[in-house]
């Protein structure tokens, strides 16, 4: 990869952040204010839950030039714990996500033990394979009720105080939730240790050379990345009441590799919009069945020859400035 | 009747010989997978839809031209070929300068059109396709019945990956092309027109995965689905095996397909996850895979 004449991710750039502030009043204004502008809240916590998911996942491409292609296991295991935990439990909400988010990183610690030890292609297609692995476990393991999935998981209430059926309760609790995700990855990615991963994206045996031990770095990221990805995968379980197949299956992986690429690899603000993007997109051809899958398709093929910057890539190329 | 390990012997070969068809196709897949990524450096996800379209080509043969199953054998691979070569043309060859994975996304997405355009018009169930009437009925060997059909994906698949790996290890042509996966540009600089050595590449392998299409029309269903699930075993097949060697492929997909069908007789539970399981033990055992060169 280092050998690429064009890597995935926008180059390192120091410049004051001021414009990035700004850039995130205006998502978390946005979200803030989403359900009194006439949309639907239950939409925009599929889009909330979504957008944590694609920035999870941007965190290993656009970061550590990881490509996986398995994230589905995180959102499908995690889905199914809290679900489980919350309906056969009893567990709380709220220790039900927690519960589910440790677990999707104990996944990511074994996951990401086999799967950093190949790169590249490798890596893509090793995590597609342990993904599917993990769904043929879930379709056969008896607590998650195969084809139905678990139904009607209670939402419960938030600290025991606030009613979570409530959609207006539930949709500031799951705001809280993806702003407390985004600010976790935004604050990683520009640590010191952020700029490690980024400097095995652009030159890994530099970066050993250097005397890092890049496979920590990429375990490290690889965890995160699938335990944020599991806190996505648990909270929208809560919201939708239901833990199913579809979230562990591959075509999600792919969906999320798609909201990714369409926002922008390695921009900060770029899956968040891909995700918004890809769910609008989803809700409002859903009547014409297959074509989605064409439409994403087409989107995929467009990005990769002629978008390849996605959304907020261009725009922060018109900017000048990384968003 | 003997028994072993308590289980009928029927049982046990039907299930070995359904692991050597399902290892036909691992191996016939995998081989064109190692191919292509040989000369192009690009992981063909398409594969798998491309395994469909030569299934649906021959059941669109028979359906709306009496074009029967062995004019299929010949004609579907090379329809299917051809638009592995438009594909390479107007797409493909302008990611050759990218990062590697951008080869994979563009492929996923092409992957996405075919099979949703095959499922708006025809839907998911799947199109029944018959067993071409030469290689109907079967033989009792004594110990199992053998479907004829059943013993001719076996044989030809093996005689297909056989003729392959010669042309490719044993002529000059395969020299050429061993010698562009090595340095494409020092070949070109010989004179050998390496682009268009790269695009009938892509052309043979996307051929060779509708002539696996065409061998399982009879034994499947022909429906858009058939191609997405097996490709991803297939690719934890190449990781098993690793892209090094024609051979290797070939006897990775045969080896893992009999081990799948021996763990249908005795421990069905892990029949779909045997070969993932497998991955991840060779990983940790030899991470560039059985036949593999480290990267």
């Amino acid at each position: 990869m280092a050998t690429a004449a064009y890597s995935i991710g926008a180059p390192a750039k120091q410049t004051s952040p001021t414009h990035q502030y700004v850039a995130f009043g205006i998502m978390a204004g946005f979200f803030a204010i989403a359900p009194f502008i006439g949309i639907y809240p239950v939409f925009m916590m599929k889009v909330l839950c979504f957008a944590l998911f694609a920035c999870a996942f941007n965190l290993l491409i656009g970061y550590v030039g990881l490509l996986s292609f398995g994230h589905a296991m995180f959102l499908g295991t995690a889905g199914y714990i809290s679900a489980h935990s919350a309906k056969v439990w009893g567990f709380p909400t709220e220790l039900a996500i927690l519960t589910a988010t440790a677990t999707a990183a104990s996944l990511g610690l074994v996951t990401g033990c086999l799967a950093i030890r190949r790169q590249g292609i490798y890596f893509a297609m090793i995590t597609l394979a342990l993904a599917q692995m993990i769904f043929f476990f879930y379709l056969q393991a008896p607590f998650t009720g195969g084809e139905d999935g678990i139904q009607a998981v209670p939402r419960g209430k938030l600290l025991g105080v606030f009613d979570l059926e409530n959609d207006m309760i539930m949709y500031y609790f799951v705001l809280a939730i993806f702003l407390a995700g985004f600010l976790l990855i935004y604050r990683t990615i520009h640590s010191p240790f952020g700029q490690v991963l980024k400097a095995i994206r652009e030159n890994e045996p530099r970066a050993i050379s250097l005397g890092y031990k890049t496979d920590h770095y990429k375990l490290m990221a690889f965890v995160l990345s699938g335990a944020l990805s599991g806190l996505a995968g648990g909270t929208k379980a809560i919201v939708f009441q239901l833990a199913s197949l579809t979230d562990a299956n591959w075509p999600m992986s792919g969906e999320v590799v798609l909201m990714t690429l369409l926002g922008g690899l390695g921009t900060v603000f770029g899956p968040v919009v891909g995700a918004f993007t890809i769910v609008a997109m989803q809700n409002y051809l859903a009547q014409f069945g297959a074509w989605v899958t064409v439409v994403q398709g087409a989107i995929f093929v467009v990005c990769v020859l002629l978008f390849r910057r996605g959304i907020i890539g261009e725009l922060s190329k018109l900017i000048n400035r990384p968003l | 009747m003997f028994e072993l390990l308590g289980i009928p012997p029927q049982a046990l070969f039907g299930q070995l010989l359904l692991g050597l068809i399902n290892g036909a196709f691992y191996a016939l897949l995998s081989l064109g997978l190692a191919v292509i990524f040989g000369l192009l450096n690009i992981i063909n996800f398409a594969h798998g839809a491309q395994y469909m379209m030569g299934a649906f080509v021959a059941w669109m043969l028979l359906n709306y031209l009496n074009v029967g199953y062995w004019w299929a054998l010949l004609l579907a691979p090379i329809v299917v070929g051809i638009t592995g070569v438009i594909i390479e043309r107007t797409m493909l060859k302008h990611l050759y300068k990218l990062d590697h994975l951008y080869g994979l996304l563009l492929t996923f997405g092409l992957a996405l059109i075919i099979e949703g355009l095959f499922r708006n018009y025809y839907g998911s169930s799947g199109q029944p396709y018959q067993i071409p009437a030469e290689l109907t009925g079967g033989r009792n060997l004594g110990f199992m019945f053998l479907p004829n059909y059943r013993a001719w994906i076996v044989v030809s698949s093996l005689a297909i990956c056989l003729v392959t790996w010669y042309v490719i290890e044993r002529t000059k042509l395969g020299s050429y092309l061993r010698a562009a996966t090595e340095n494409a540009t020092l070949v070109r600089a010989f004179g050998v027109n390496v682009p268009r050595m790269i695009t009938l590449t892509y052309g043979f392998g996307v051929g060779l995965a509708a002539l696996a299409g065409v061998l399982a029309a009879p034994v499947q269903n022909v429906s858009p689905q058939m191609g997405s699930s097996l490709i991803i075993i297939v690719f934890a097949v190449v990781v098993i095996g690793g892209m090094g060697s024609i051979m290797g492929s070939i006897l990775t997909g045969f080896g893992l397909g009999v081990i799948e069908g021996l763990t249908k007789v005795f421990y069905p539970e892990a029949s779909n996850t045997v070969i993932f399981i497998i991955m991840a033990i060779v990983l940790l055992i030899k991470p560039a895979g059985l036949f593999g060169r480290a990267t």
